[in-house]
């Protein structure tokens, strides 16, 4: 019985550590968020693909992509906005024609929020340098200033801003973001 | 061995026991881990499981490095939906969705079924790091 108990306590322990890192550390010093160091990790080790799969190892590594681009501290890890803006990357636009560029709409729709935090700006300009009018009038938001019904809690449960955003395109844990305008009325120092 | 020591004996054996079960047991859930998988990586996997291939893992950031959003939801009419499109491989090799560029022109075609099947098997349906997942639940600490 001890024997079996401790056969398989070292078993676990050369195991555990292999299979989970810190995950099984009562001490580690982040208990629950994931180390920053197992960011845009490469495929074989991202959990999600099989690491017996030939195709896997033929793939990209994300952070060997992501070198040259701007930081951000969520999602990808990468400011895109500013990648685009920058010129790092110059994604099409069309599917056959490398030098269509985007027709690209500046209008900023001010968004009032009760309570403590700033306002919301919601910037076409960025917005149609990725996507076409109709990825969101009318299916997700009505082409009309206060016509949509938005809240946080809806937002982080995948609705309005939220069929993008905290899915592929910055995440909402960026709050400053999205509420840039503070209540005073002043222009947003930064986020747009 | 006094009776006392002997039941604090067995007593603690049975700890190291019902540990090293919890131990093997949290390996077993833990280990294929998503925590690391990159932001906005989709798994698809309507119908590779029982077609005993491996699910399919579509990377957005590889793809919005070279298009914008507005080439795949708009032009190629690829849904806001993980799973939502129902691709096959019939469709695929008509041209549309994945085979609208993986045809041997635009990216490379077909016939390199290893490099979009690369899912774990039993890997479900998702999109990789959505704001659900990612909120810190007892079910998914490991996020
Ligand atoms: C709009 C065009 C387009 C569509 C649609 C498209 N891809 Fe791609 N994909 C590309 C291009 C371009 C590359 C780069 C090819 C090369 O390296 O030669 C690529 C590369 C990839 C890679 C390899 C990434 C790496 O690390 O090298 C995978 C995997 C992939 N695509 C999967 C898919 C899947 C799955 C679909 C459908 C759900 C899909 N793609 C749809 C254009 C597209
Ligand atoms: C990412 C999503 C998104 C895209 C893409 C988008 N819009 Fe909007 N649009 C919005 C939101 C959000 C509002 C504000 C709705 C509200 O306040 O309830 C809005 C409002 C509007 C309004 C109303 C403005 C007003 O003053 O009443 C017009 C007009 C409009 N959009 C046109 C367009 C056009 C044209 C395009 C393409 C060039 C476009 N939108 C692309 C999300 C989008
Ligand atoms: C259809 C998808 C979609 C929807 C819906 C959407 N966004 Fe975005 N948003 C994007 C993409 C793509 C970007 C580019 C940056 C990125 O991918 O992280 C972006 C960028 C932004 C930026 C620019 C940040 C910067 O660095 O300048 C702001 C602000 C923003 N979104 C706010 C909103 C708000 C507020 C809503 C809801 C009213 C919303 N978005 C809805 C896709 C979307
Ligand atoms: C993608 C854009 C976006 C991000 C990121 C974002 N918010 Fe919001 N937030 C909104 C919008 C849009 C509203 C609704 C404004 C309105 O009522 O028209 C809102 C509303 C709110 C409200 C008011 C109450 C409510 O539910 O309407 C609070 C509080 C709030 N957000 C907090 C936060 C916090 C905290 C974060 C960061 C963890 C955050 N938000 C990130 C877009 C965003
Ligand atoms: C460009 C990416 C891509 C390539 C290359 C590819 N597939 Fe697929 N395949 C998909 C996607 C996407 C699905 C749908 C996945 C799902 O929902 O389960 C799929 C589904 C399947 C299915 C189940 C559905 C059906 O149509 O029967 C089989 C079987 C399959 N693929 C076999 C193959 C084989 C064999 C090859 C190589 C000759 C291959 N695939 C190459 C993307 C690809
Ligand atoms: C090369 C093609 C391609 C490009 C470019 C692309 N996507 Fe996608 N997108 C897909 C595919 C494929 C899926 C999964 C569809 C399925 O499983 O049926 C998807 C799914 C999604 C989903 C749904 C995820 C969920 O929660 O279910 C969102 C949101 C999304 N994309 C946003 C974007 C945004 C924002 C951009 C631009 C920054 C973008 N996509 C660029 C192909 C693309």
């Amino acid at each position: 019985m001890f024997r079996f108990a401790s056969l398989v306590v070292a078993v676990l322990l050369l195991t555990v550590p292999l299979a989970q890192g810190q995950g099984n550390d009562p001490l580690s010093f982040n208990r629950l968020m994931p180390s920053p160091d197992t960011r845009n990790a490469p495929p074989a080790e991202d959990g999600i693909h099989d690491a017996a799969s030939e195709g896997t190892h033929m793939l990209q590594t994300p952070r060997e992509a992501f070198q040259p681009l701007p930081e951000s501290n969520a999602g990808n890890y990468v400011d895109w906005v500013t990648a685009l803006q920058e010129e790092h990357i110059t994604p099409r636009f069309d599917l056959n024609d490398p030098t269509r560029r985007p027709t690209v709409m500046d209008l900023n729709i001010v968004r009032e929020v009760k309570g403590s935090m700033p306002d919301v700006v919601f910037p076409h300009k960025e917005h149609t340098e990725w996507l076409d009018c109709s990825n969101c009038h009318p299916a997700i938001f009505i082409p009309q200033r206060g016509a949509n019904q938005m809240s946080m809690a809806e937002i982080m449960l995948g609705e309005q801003c939220g069929a993008c955003h905290g899915r592929v395109a910055f995440p909402v844990t960026d709050c400053r973001a999205c509420h840039s305008r503070p209540k005073d009325g002043a222009q947003a120092a930064g986020g747009q | 061995m006094s009776v006392g020591t002997r039941v604090r004996h067995r007593a603690w054996q049975g700890g190291i026991m019902a540990a090293a079960l919890l131990a093997l047991v949290m390996t077993l859930l833990l280990a294929p881990s998503e925590a690391r998988a990159e932001y906005g990586d989709v798994v698809m996997n309507n119908y590779s499981d029982e077609a005993d291939m491996r699910p399919v893992v579509f990377p957005h950031w590889f793809h919005r490095i070279r298009f914008r959003c507005k080439v795949c939801h708009g032009d190629l009419g690829f849904e806001f939906e993980a799973g939502g499109n129902e691709i096959n491989m019939l469709k695929i090799i008509d041209g549309e969705y994945c085979g609208a560029c993986h045809n041997g022109n635009i990216a490379w075609g077909v016939e390199n079924c290893e490099l979009c099947h690369t899912g774990k098997p039993g890997t479900e349906t998702q999109v990789h790091g959505s704001t659900l997942k990612r909120l810190v639940t007892p079910a998914s600490q490991s996020q």
